[in-house]
């Protein structure tokens, strides 16, 4: 007998999706589920089983200084990396977007960190920021500056962090600008100039405008990252001195890793897919209604 | 406008150009300087100072390179061709049946683009430690073989295949998979290029899963290869790290410097919906 055609496509369907379908449930969908209800128990220990503690994980995690300290540290570090990668990624993509002697060589310079582990670039900033023998003292010396421990004073501990996160991003970002740049017709750059706009002005009332779209993309993946990628810590400060320079999914790691306390590391993880779900909602609202407006 | 101001501007602009780009370009030229060189140049720059490999080969000594270097090509590998064969299957889906729950399941995809399983390290690596695949390179790369992001894009690209190239396959007797074979795949050659790109990038450099599920230098990644060799437990000095640093990156920096265009394309079109 002949199925017919509406309910084979109901078949092939699901069985093209399904293997796709099990693991992605089993690393993305269950991990979430489970990791909220693994936020209500407490960690399971030898000859202790784990048990229903309601909010306890919460509450203890509001009273955990080295928490709301990341959560800071994250906040710092969030709001000082992305206005400032975004901002040089646009000049950037306007400086090559134009003719430029080298333009390739730059545009190469520029995006080159994209491609580079962040554990390999981070062993090699790790020495500019040594004391002494660093690169950066090196230089400073020649200033008639004094020695400084960048990365074991609680006061430039997380700058140092943020200066390399930049350097590392900005390259990245550029490239969404730069095709967004060359899908503006260059005959409205004409029509401006012949019209006597200024070359702020036209940036100001016809580039930045049509690159909004590409901006809040930039800015949401700018945000995702400032969460997601810690890797830098690994190898610059492991998190200190005290905590400074500690953001929340290494203390995550360090709890679940470190203490395996994966109670409370579940708890902090509910914490960042919060943050993450924000950004999410933010995207899908307020960018796919209110940017697009043609 | 005036031209001489114009002109003046124009200098500037490529002053500043040429200046970002020292600065973009400098960290990695200045490992490549401390690799190349003694110890005593590393903060001495003296052109006529000696070149050395010396750094190189206490380097290959030190850590078990060879090993790691094997370890991430099995990586990039198996995870590339698992996330290739789900993400098409669940892409065709997609793009070209109607099924119940069509809507929900796309929804529930699109979730894994901002919850991306490196977030999910504690109740993941439960996981992958009850199916016994602690310090295996498969562990590392399973929980991202079936990728929202490579669902998405395939999707976007099977969509614009016109319907009638799929019609007149049918029309000779092909059936779905055929279809799916003969016609969609060998008409998304660039998107898989692309992703291929981007994915092969993404996980040559990614450290903190690996870091998580490896434990011995049978399954270790060159990232997480790396960390441990460069901390300063290790006792190595900077030239020789640099030396390292150089090694595990040269691969992919020699791939991007010679296939520039293709690596810009790809993570441009990863990023354009």
């Amino acid at each position: 007998m002949k199925l017919p055609v509406q309910k084979t496509a109901h078949i092939y369907g699901w069985l093209f999706l399904l293997p796709a379908a099990v693991l992605m449930v089993a690393f993305t969908h269950y991990p979430v589920v489970a990791g909220i209800f693994a936020s209500f128990y407490s960690t399971p220990k030898a000859g202790r089983l784990q048990r229903f503690v309601g909010l306890e994980n919460y509450s203890s995690m509001i009273a955990d200084p080295v928490f709301l300290q990341v959560l800071e540290n994250n906040f710092i570090y969030a709001l000082g990396v992305i206005p400032l990668s975004v901002t040089l990624a646009l000049f950037m993509a306007l400086l090559v977007n134009k003719k430029l002697p080298g333009r390739s060589i730059v545009r190469a310079a520029y995006f080159t960190p994209t491609i580079l582990p962040m554990i390999a670039v981070a062993n090699i900033w790790l020495f500019f920021y040594t004391p002494q023998i660093g690169l950066l003292d090196q230089i400073g010396s020649l200033f008639g500056m004094t020695s400084h421990t960048w990365l074991g004073d609680t006061q430039t501990a997380l700058g140092c962090m943020m200066v390399l996160a930049i350097w590392k991003d900005a390259g990245f970002f550029m490239i969404f600008f730069l095709a967004a740049l060359q899908a503006i017709p260059p005959e409205l750059e004409e029509a401006a100039l012949i019209e006597g706009a200024g070359r702020f002005y036209y940036f100001r009332r016809i580039t930045l405008p049509l690159l909004m779209p590409t901006m809040l993309f930039v800015l949401v993946n700018a945000t995702i990252n400032s969460f997601k990628l810690v890797d830098h810590i690994f190898i610059l400060t492991k998190g200190g001195p005290d905590n400074a320079s500690s953001l929340l999914l290494y203390y995550i790691y360090e709890v679940a890793f470190g203490f395996w306390d994966t109670a409370y590391a579940s708890t902090l993880t509910v914490v960042l897919l919060v943050i993450l779900s924000l950004l999410a909602i933010t995207q899908f609202t307020y960018i796919e209604k209110k940017v697009h407006y043609q | 406008m005036i031209t001489g101001n114009s002109d003046w501007f124009q200098k500037l602009e490529t002053l500043a150009a040429w200046l970002l780009a020292f600065l973009w370009a400098a960290p990695l030229l200045y490992a490549v300087w401390a690799a190349f060189h003694p110890m005593d140049f590393v903060t001495r720059f003296d052109p006529l100072a000696p070149l050395t490999f010396e750094n190189f080969r206490n380097a290959w000594k030190v850590a078990p390179f060879a090993r790691y270097f094997f370890n991430t090509f099995v990586l990039v590998t198996i995870t590339l061709a698992g996330q290739f064969v789900l993400c098409t299957m669940a892409a065709y889906a997609f793009a070209r049946f109607e099924f119940a729950g069509k809507e929900l399941a796309f929804i529930l995809v699109l979730v894994q683009i901002m919850i991306m399983p490196d977030v999910l390290i504690v109740q993941n690596y439960q996981t992958i430690s009850s199916l016994g695949l602690v310090d295996t390179i498969l562990g590392i790369g399973l929980p991202y073989m079936a990728s929202a992001f490579g669902i998405f894009l395939l999707r976007q690209t099977f969509k614009q295949v016109p319907r009638e190239l799929e019609d007149a396959a049918r029309v000779e007797g092909a059936g779905p998979i055929a279809v799916l074979w003969k016609v969609y795949i060998p008409l998304s050659r660039p998107t898989y290029l692309a992703y291929g790109l981007v994915s092969v990038s993404y996980h040559w450099n990614n450290f903190l899963w690996p870091l998580i599920i490896t434990n011995s230098t049978k399954a270790r990644p060159l990232t997480v290869g790396l960390s441990i060799f460069g901390a300063p437990e290790s006792g190595v000095n900077f030239s020789v790290i640099s030396a390292g640093t150089l090694l595990a990156v040269s691969p992919l920096l020699i791939a991007f410097l010679l296939f520039q265009r293709q690596f810009v394309q790809s993570f441009m079109r990863s990023g354009i919906k």
